[in-house]
Parts: structure tokens; C-alpha cells; sequence
């Protein structure tokens, strides 16, 4: 689930007002867009890209690899399908209020094809000094610099603040993979460890969780296995028990998905688990050595 | 959403598993006379919460004089918070044996999740915890669904007798609604064998996916709303997401992520935080209510505002923060940290219009309220 600057994307829902202005950020970070899709705009050029019906279309026309959506939230499901049987191998679903059902859905064909999804309700993907895919700000040089330390995030702002910090303490990023904030999502935390830690020059792995669900556990399980550094960090240990912090997916009930359960899954496993995000460039010194 | 027993016992009734006769009562009188249509009663608070028997919120009747007795017992009281208004009033069914049911949402398989148990009456982790083996569970392709077949395959082997055939057509009607109402839980404990052989559910839990209440204009309205106070109304009216705390430092960031995170940093540099607000996503050109409505809040000190833009545009967002602080001239002192899409431009305009400097971290920020706030008690 690691875009790359070769990889051919296409925006689905390119015509919006967020599609337009985050093809052309795309573009000018050099992301390789290759085609866009409206349902009643098929023919038309938008962002100097054409403009197809839908992704069959645009896989029979030019080709693609990766789709990014920008659609509203009942209408994701169709269009994700479309975009999985089209051949895609890759999906980057951004909504928020997808229902779960639908998500449930796509991901299940998805899964069948071997196609990645990143997402429901993420802000996208970043490979540094290639392309993104999403609405990160890929080209704000304080935040985002080609280095060697992988970011995992399920919070879009959350991963903006770490990537800032990383840069800060003079490293950079390999990739970074925003996962999603939903209760189910195509990338697990665990899924997203696994992808980092087999991509080539990365030498650190940067983990933001928050409350909520049991993905962290899960992927504390893998860290456990792992010779490269992770270092974590999990929003929500001030939230009270049984409101959703915004996220669908942070909500604590019980003892199930809170901090102190998340916390000491992740020690136990060696994890370098982080008081604030500021300490994010001195535990990444400390488990590096330089 | 959640959906209180009275509201989802129809649902499953609809699709065709049977549950006890009965109705609503908000009053002792009228409590009596559902009691009186259907003879022996059992009267049961109406919350949206769990272990209602163990605060004494479920009673039996066996005349309609009793019934009105224990609803005047019942009605009024609270449970986990809720002040109980309104009673169900049911026959009692004579059980022979108690049985768990349900389908939710499962992240780790991501797709939906059958779980079935002999153990019914106990919540279910009890059940996992003290007789695993009498635990069934199935993970389910949303696609493909489950069939009456493999429900059958499920419940057997486990002593079921007679009674087998109808649990299983039970436990395939309570997938169909699962998938019919966008349930993100669809829970029957207990789900009984009755002593004539008939299979009841005696309770039910429903919770709706809210992203799928768009998709129910039919049923939604039957659902709990969450309790909200007069700020978190406020705010959901306006499509903000806000929650209500008791602390005094003020809290205004983008993204739930990085909101709760603030939170954490206030409460790290002890501090407490007054709220949860966020205006990430589509929210972010909000800022202006959003600022406005917490400045409404009673008893905050000191505030922090945290933005991280990434979609959510931080110039966008400290322009709308700007002009709720030009209209409202709040006295409290206020802590900035700003980075991401759009920084330079706000970081600009804070600069011009308020004469600010955002501080170089959010843990500066943070940091600097609390104490802010601790030097004006």
C-alpha cells in the first residue's frame, strides 16, 4: 500500500471542488495522474487529465494502478467495486461517514483480488520526494522530507503533527500510510507495520494510534517480531469512557481498546511508547543511536 | 445510535423472530392495564444500558395491582445515569433454557461477525471467559451472507434437542436484520426456549451504524438519541463535533486525532481539559461557531487552539477563529500552535489582525494555558 512516483493514479470524483484542488497539489508534487472520473463528464478534460465514466473506462483508456476517491459517502461503495473489478491494485478511500456495512463490502472484494485499500476516512498516503495520494501536505518541506522513517497514522492532523516532529529532529520520511479513523478499515495497523518494515530504506517505524478497537494490540503482537525500531504514540488516554472522541472508531468501553490496555501491549512487545509527540525525535535518537 | 429493548423488539419481530407480548407504559395506571390484556407480567425499565436486573429496573407481576406496584417502584429511578421514564410490560414466558445471540461489526476480520452461546443470561465476555467451549462464532463475507444452513451447521452439537431447527431459524432472521437495519450490534440475551418448546428473544440490544441512519428514515426515529447538554445540542445542531468536560482549559483543534491529543497534553502538563472540539474535515471552515460556541461555555480560563492542517486548511480555519475573536473580544488568554496546509498564511494573519505569535509546539501551547489558567484561579 505504498504508492510510488511510477504508479499511475486516477481520481475518482476529479470534478469536485476538493477533487480540483487536490489533483492539482498531486500534480505538482509529481504525483503520475493519469485519468479522472465523473459520470456525466466522460469525454471532458479537468486538471489536463480525461475525464471517464467510470474506472472501467479509464482502465480501458489509459490505464491506472492506484484510485483515489474523492466521492460522497453513500455513493463509495459502487464506485470502490468499480475500481476493484476494473483491476486496480491499489485504492485510497478519504470519506468520512461511510457506512460501515458498505465499507465491509468493498473490502471483502478487495481482499479477494489482493487489492490494498488505505482508508475509509483517511487523509492519504505520502512517499517523499515521489508522489501522494490523498490531501496531506506532501509539499510543506517542514513536514514532509525524504528519509528513512516510516509513519503509520490513523488521524490525518495527528500524522501531520509527528511528520513535522520527525523533520524537526532531522530525519525524514520513507513513506506514510494514514490508515483511516473508522472502525473498520481496508489497513490494519498490524497490515501497515508488516508493509513499512519490508520498504526498502526504512530503518524506523513511527506508530500513531488512539483509543478504541484492538489494532494496536494486534499490531504489538508483529513489533514483537520485528529487528527495526518502532516507536508509538496513542492519542485519547485523557478521554472519558464511552463517547466518541470524533473518530467512530475511538470510543472505549469497558477495559476493551483502552490506553493502559494499548500501552502495555505495546511495551511488552519492545515498543517505545511516547508521553507527547515532541519526544518522538529523541526516542527515535535513543532506539537509532544517531 | 442505540435502541432501546421496546424499540428493537419489533425489528426482530419483523423479520420474523418471535418475542414476548406486551407494550409501553409511562405511567403506573397504564402499566396495569397492558398487565391486565396479558396476565402474568414482567415490568422492565426502558434505558439505553446494561444490568438493569441488578438495579432492581426488572420485576415481576403476577396481577395487574402488582404490575402497577412495580411500575411506581421502577418509573423514576436511575440507572448508569439514565432516570428511567418508561416501562415495558410484557407476558412471562416460563423458560427452559437461556441462549446468546448476536451479529456485530468485527474490525479484525472486517466483515461481520455470528456469535452464538449456550450461555445465555451472562454478558459476553463472561461467557468467553467462563465457558469458552459453549462459545460459537462465525466471521461472515457481507457479501455472501449467512444462510439458514450454516446456522444450522453452528448450533449444532450443542444439546439444543428439539428446540435446534427454530434456534437456528432464529440466528439467520437475526443476520438478515443485522444487514436490513445497517445494525453495527444486533444482541439477544437471552434468546430462551420456552417451556412449550417456542423460541423467544427476551431482550434485545440494537445499535445503529450512524453513518447508516441516513438510510432508515423509517426506523431511525424510534432510536435513543445520545444524551446530550445544552452545548453539545447546540453544537450537533450546527454539525460540530463537541462533547462537554469538566476542566477549565479550553480546547479547539482539527482532527479527532490530533483533538484528543491536546486533551492528552493538557491533562500531561496538569491541566484539565473543559471539552472535545474539532473542526477537521469539512468542518474546518467552521471555526467561527465552533470558537463562538465554546467562548459560551461557563468556567474556562485559558485557551488553546491546535491546528495540523493536512485537508483541513489551517489558514481557513485561523481566518474563521479571527473574526469570532474580533466579534466576541474574550478577555481569557488564548495559546496558538499552528502547522501544516496553509501555516505561512496563517501565521500571517494572526499576526495582523491580533497581533499574535503562534508558539513554536503544541506542547508550548498546551503547556502555556494550563498555566495561564492555573495563575487565574
Amino acid at each position: 500500500m505504498i504508492v510510488r512516483g511510477a504508479d499511475r493514479v486516477l481520481v475518482m470524483g476529479i470534478t469536485g471542488k476538493q477533487g480540483t484542488f487536490w489533483t492539482e497539489r498531486m500534480q505538482a508534487y509529481g504525483t503520475r495522474v493519469v485519468g479522472g472520473t465523473h459520470p456525466g463528464k466522460a469525454g471532458t478534460t479537468h486538471c489536463n487529465v480525461p475525464v471517464f465514466a467510470t474506472a472501467r473506462d479509464a482502465m480501458k483508456g489509459t490505464g491506472f494502478d492506484v484510485a483515489v476517491l474523492f466521492i460522497p459517502p453513500l455513493m463509495v461503495k459502487e464506485a470502490a467495486l468499480d475500481a476493484i473489478e476494473a483491476g486496480a491494485r491499489g485504492l485510497v478511500v478519504l470519506t468520512e461517514h461511510i457506512p460501515v456495512q458498505d465499507v465491509m463490502h468493498f473490502v471483502a472484494a478487495a481482499k479477494e483480488r489482493s487489492v490494498w485499500i488505505l482508508g475509509p476516512n483517511t487523509a492519504g498516503a505520502v512517499t517523499p520526494g515521489e508522489c501522494f495520494a490523498g490531501f496531506m501536505p506532501a509539499f510543506n518541506e517542514r513536514i514532509f522530507r525524504k528519509g528513512s522513517i516510516g509513519v503509520i497514522s490513523r488521524s490525518g492532523s495527528l500524522g501531520v503533527l509527528f511528520c513535522l516532529n520527525v523533520v524537526q529532529a532531522g530525519y525524514g520520511e520513507s513513506a506514510f500510510l494514514g490508515i483511516g479513523g473508522d472502525p473498520i478499515i481496508g489497513t490494519t495497523t498490524r497490515e501497515a507495520l508488516i508493509a513499512l518494515d519490508h520498504f526498502p530504506g526504512t530503518e524506523a517505524i513511527v506508530m500513531v494510534g488512539e483509543i478504541g478497537g484492538s489494532m494496536e494490540e494486534e499490531a504489538a503482537e508483529y513489533a514483537r517480531t520485528m529487528t527495526k525500531p518502532v516507536v508509538a504514540f496513542i492519542a485519547g488516554g485523557a478521554a472519558p469512557e464511552g463517547r466518541k472522541m470524533g473518530h467512530a472508531g475511538a470510543i472505549v468501553t469497558g477495559s476493551k481498546g483502552s490506553y493502559a490496555s494499548k500501552r502495555s501491549a505495546l511495551e511488552a512487545a519492545g515498543v517505545t511508547v511516547l508521553d507527547t509527540p515532541s519526544g518522538v525525535g529523541a526516542a527515535l535518537k535513543n532506539r537509532l543511536g544517531r | 445510535m442505540n435502541f432501546e429493548e421496546h424499540a428493537a423488539k419489533p425489528l426482530l419481530a419483523r423479520h420474523g423472530i418471535a418475542v414476548p407480548r406486551g407494550a409501553l407504559a409511562t405511567t403506573p395506571d397504564e402499566a396495569a392495564r397492558v398487565a391486565a390484556g396479558i396476565g402474568a407480567a414482567v415490568v422492565k425499565a426502558q434505558v439505553p444500558a446494561g444490568k438493569r436486573g441488578k438495579s432492581g429496573g426488572i420485576q415481576l407481576a403476577a396481577t395487574p395491582d402488582e404490575a402497577r406496584t412495580r411500575a411506581k417502584a421502577i418509573l423514576g429511578i436511575v440507572i448508569a445515569g439514565h432516570k428511567v421514564e418508561r416501562v415495558l410490560v410484557e407476558e412471562q414466558v416460563p423458560i427452559a433454557r437461556e441462549l446468546y445471540a448476536a451479529v456485530l461489526n468485527d474490525p479484525s476480520s472486517k466483515g461481520p461477525l455470528v456469535l452464538f452461546s449456550t450461555g445465555g443470561g451472562m454478558d459476553i465476555e463472561e461467557v468467553a471467559a467462563r465457558a469458552p467451549e459453549s462459545l460459537r462464532r462465525q466471521a461472515v463475507d457481507i457479501r455472501r451472507g449467512f444462510s439458514r444452513a450454516e446456522s444450522a451447521t453452528l448450533v449444532r452439537g450443542l444439546g439444543l434437542g428439539a428446540a435446534e431447527g427454530k434456534v437456528a431459524d432464529a440466528l439467520a432472521q437475526l443476520y438478515e436484520a443485522y444487514t436490513a437495519l445497517d445494525a453495527e450490534l444486533l444482541e439477544i440475551n437471552p434468546l430462551i426456549v420456552a417451556r412449550d418448546g417456542r423460541v423467544i428473544a427476551l431482550d434485545c440490544k440494537f445499535v445503529m451504524d450512524d453513518s447508516g441512519i441516513v438510510r432508515h428514515p423509517d426506523v431511525a426515529p424510534a432510536g435513543t438519541p445520545e444524551k446530550l447538554t445544552g452545548l453539545e445540542a447546540r453544537a450537533k445542531a450546527a454539525g460540530l463535533k463537541y462533547i462537554d468536560l469538566d476542566g477549565d482549559v479550553g480546547v479547539l483543534a482539527n482532527g479527532a486525532g490530533l483533538t484528543m491529543t491536546t486533551m492528552d497534553m493538557v491533562r500531561h502538563y496538569g491541566g484539565r481539559p473543559a471539552n472535545f472540539l474539532e473542526i477537521g474535515g469539512e468542518a474546518y471552515t467552521q471555526a467561527r461557531p465552533a470558537l463562538e460556541l465554546l467562548l459560551s461555555k461557563p468556567g474556562i480560563r485559558s485557551l488553546v487552539i491546535n491546528f495540523c492542517g493536512a485537508f483541513a486548511r489551517t489558514d481557513v480555519m485561523t481566518g474563521g477563529v479571527i473574526e469570532a475573536i474580533e466579534a466576541l473580544k474574550p478577555r481569557l488568554p488564548i495559546f496558538f500552535s499552528v502547522h501544516g496546509t496553509g501555516d505561512e498564511e496563517a501565521i500571517k494573519l494572526l499576526k495582523e489582525r491580533l497581533g499574535v505569535t503562534p508558539l513554536p509546539t503544541m506542547n508550548d501551547a498546551c503547556k502555556a494555558a494550563v498555566a495561564a489558567g492555573k495563575s487565574l484561579r
